[in-house]
């Protein structure tokens, strides 16, 4: 089992390498890109012992207690 | 553990009542600062030398594995890149041995000081509040900054004039200092915001804002006014062979309060 945890910066919270990254893409030409924002992913593979439930409860207080930080931060967790 | 009642108290209250674990639980009268080591700490043995060469008072290092911290009055977390700023700056030393130890130290009333990489680990520790974000403009600041003393009634800035301008060395990647609002509110009310930059003639300015620092939040305090976080290096600017002496006065300070706090407890 494998879990796919997305941490993004929160709304308002400023992120000066997203929008170094969109003015990158806009100097060399691409039309349309409104806004960049940059965040992280981890693929946190699962003990297979771990029922589904059991195993989203842990990865979700890993992502919230470790992989993110709750003042400038959200997490996604997905079980593939 | 304070509770909510006395978590209000500042460091002097506490020292004056004498009634905290942590006085209770000291028996020395000497006082004794330890500096701790990460993985990838660099700043420590320059706070090191400081503590015993140019303050001349008793240090020892504490390496990140260690449990125990008990036998220290105050406890630096030296500037660096602990564990390569992997995940976010601090976040993973906070998981160190030693921070458990320190997070029941700062509790109990012991002093701590966080020193840039230290200043990162006690947000992500949350034992200050905010986190430190990657500079504005993403450049690594290596540079001396004005920095303007906003308050001096802590253990760490009692030595300083209100309002005094000190020149200090930045050296840091991640300095952006950011909190929610109501954070921010609470901040500037209970007078939390220890130091601020500002130009040299002390304004607060956002073009002397070298990384875009709420409020040009330098330096700030926890509630009970013992646990100290800044980015500026006070330890690169304590003797004058170095250029500039403006941090000696924070050790100075530390230095004093310990010595009232020991002289309460014997």
């Amino acid at each position: 089992m494998l879990a796919k945890v997305y941490v993004t910066l929160k709304n308002g919270v400023l992120d000066p390498q997203g929008k170094a990254i969109h003015h990158a893409a806009e100097t060399i030409g691409y039309q349309g890109i409104a806004d960049v924002r940059q965040g992280k992913y981890f693929e946190v593979k699962l003990d297979s012992t771990l029922d589904e439930s059991t195993a989203r409860a842990q990865v979700e207080k890993f992502a919230h207690d470790v992989l993110s930080n709750p003042v400038i931060e959200d997490y996604k967790v997905e079980i593939v | 553990m304070l509770t909510s009642a006395s978590a209000r108290q500042s460091v002097f209250d506490v020292v004056q009542s004498g009634t905290s674990s942590y006085l209770q639980a000291k028996r020395l009268n000497t006082m004794k600062f330890g500096v701790v080591i990460f993985p990838g700490s660099n700043c420590d043995h320059d706070t090191y030398h400081v503590i015993s060469k140019v303050i001349g008072q008793p240090v020892d290092f504490i390496w990140h594995k260690q449990e125990d911290v008990d036998r220290f009055d105050a406890i630096i977390l030296p500037g660096g890149f602990s564990y390569g700023d992997y995940l976010r700056t601090g976040a993973i030393a906070r998981f160190s041995p030693v921070m458990r130890a320190v997070t029941e130290f700062a509790q109990a009333g012991g002093l701590v000081l966080g020193i840039c990489n230290g200043f990162q680990i006690l947000c992500e520790a949350g034992l200050l509040p905010g986190v430190l974000l990657r500079n504005r403009d993403l450049k690594f600041i290596c540079e001396h900054v004005n920095v303007r003393v906003e308050q001096t009634n802590t253990a760490f800035t009692n030595g300083y004039a209100p309002g005094q301008v000190l020149s200090l060395p930045v050296a840091h990647g991640d300095g952006n200092y950011f909190c929610d609002d109501a954070t921010l509110a609470e901040l500037e009310a209970e007078n939390r915001i220890i130091f601020r930059y500002c130009d040299a003639a002390g304004n607060a300015t956002d073009a002397a804002n070298p990384n875009g620092s709420l409020h040009n939040i330098a330096g700030i305090c926890n509630r009970e006014r013992n646990v100290l976080g800044l980015m500026p290096h006070p330890e690169r600017a304590s003797e004058s062979v170095l250029g500039c002496k403006d941090g000696r006065a924070m050790f100075l300070s530390m230095a004093e309060s310990l010595r009232e706090m020991i002289k309460l407890r014997a």
